[in-house]
């Protein structure tokens, strides 16, 4: 897969790292000189010198060839342009951003953009997961908040524990996709039995929210 | 007419000032209180410090009863993304914003934004006055 990422920050950075240890072709753009000689050092030719948001940058990075473009840089306004312009003018299939202010997040959706994900609403979720457990915790939203992704703890009294996951009745369009055990990912096959205190995470359609939320009370 | 304005820029100020001496009813936010030293004295519309993507400060510049939103800080993405923001929640009738990238300015028409491109203006009208010359 062919991965544009806009902003050589912290988030930028490693995510670039994390692709290209998978073995993705990825393209990094930063505007700030001075960063960005510091990135070009580690990953070479994959980074580039510009600003996202000018059509000049985006033609030399080949966008119209990119399967996804992630616009990651500190500023709200610049992500959302940068999406933007990338689905108008090259018809990118799927645009990412990166939200600061978690009350963009709605207003990005409605303007196209194909996802989003606010560090400050996760790490404010991530806490109170730590005051009250077994809560539902939104991670992200995907085509304006027809499919969310969720993340749970399971408690003692689950329905969902000790039993097969194939054996399991879940609402339709809904798929457990991992379970964190303590320092274990588990990606669930049909055999896999869930445990009580396992975190798992879950795929769950607009319509089968409900149902599901009831799930765990 | 009821206006709110987006950034006391050079622009913006003077539009404010002349919005207001012609009877209009004018609120300008901006996020540098200095910004509005820009606006005349008698300058008697509002001001609102916040930023523009904010629904708050453009609730309390009183988006939702005006007939016109102008954007006009010294961001062109600023511009767009507040732009597209009231056109999308408030339904503003009218909405003009200023974007100097020519390109972007291009591109964002196509979604139906009037945009004006002070780059693209000026061009033009240099080209045409280096024509005047030559005749």
């Amino acid at each position: 897969m062919y991965v544009i990422i806009v902003g050589g920050g912290q988030v930028g950075h490693s995510l670039a790292r994390m692709l290209i240890s998978e073995k993705h072709e990825i393209l990094l753009v930063e505007k700030d000189p001075a960063r960005y000689s510091k990135l070009s050092e580690e990953l070479g030719e994959q980074v580039i010198l510009g600003d996202g948001t000018e059509l000049g940058t985006l033609m030399d990075m080949g966008v119209n060839r990119a399967h996804v473009l992630v616009a990651v840089t500190g500023t709200d306004q610049d992500n959302l342009i940068i999406c933007q312009m990338a689905k108008i003018l090259y018809i990118i299939p799927r645009t990412i951003a990166r939200v600061n202010d978690p009350k963009n997040e709605e207003v990005f959706q409605t303007l196209g953009v194909d996802a989003t994900v606010s560090a400050t609403r996760i790490i404010g979720s991530l806490i109170e997961e730590k005051i009250d457990a077994g809560m539902f915790i939104p991670l992200l939203a995907l085509k304006g908040g027809e499919v969310e992704i969720f993340q749970t703890q399971l408690s003692s009294d689950s329905p969902l524990i000790d039993k097969k996951i194939s054996k399991l009745t879940l609402p339709k369009d809904c798929i457990i996709i991992a379970a964190l055990r303590e320092n274990q990912i588990i990606i669930p096959k049909g055999d896999t039995i869930l445990k009580e205190n396992d975190t798992i995470i879950t795929l769950v359609g607009k319509e089968a929210k409900d149902t599901f939320k009831k799930l765990f009370l | 007419m009821k206006v709110v304005i987006l950034g006391c820029s050079l622009v913006g100020s003077l539009l404010a000032n002349q919005l207001m001496a012609k009877g209009d009813e004018v609120s300008v936010v901006d996020q540098n209180p200095n910004s509005f030293k820009r606006l005349d004295k008698e300058f008697m519309g509002k001001t609102i410090l916040g930023i523009g993507m904010d629904e708050e400060a453009l609730k309390s510049a009183g988006i939702e009863k005006a007939e016109a939103f102008i954007a006009v800080t010294n961001e062109d993405n600023t511009n767009l993304m507040a732009a597209q923001l009231v056109r999308e929640k408030f339904k503003t009738p009218k909405i003009l914003l200023r974007v100097y990238d020519s390109k972007r300015a291009q591109a964002f028409r196509e979604l139906g934004l009037n945009i004006i491109c002070p780059t693209i203006d000026s061009a033009e009208k240099i080209k045409s006055l280096l024509l005047e010359n030559l005749e």
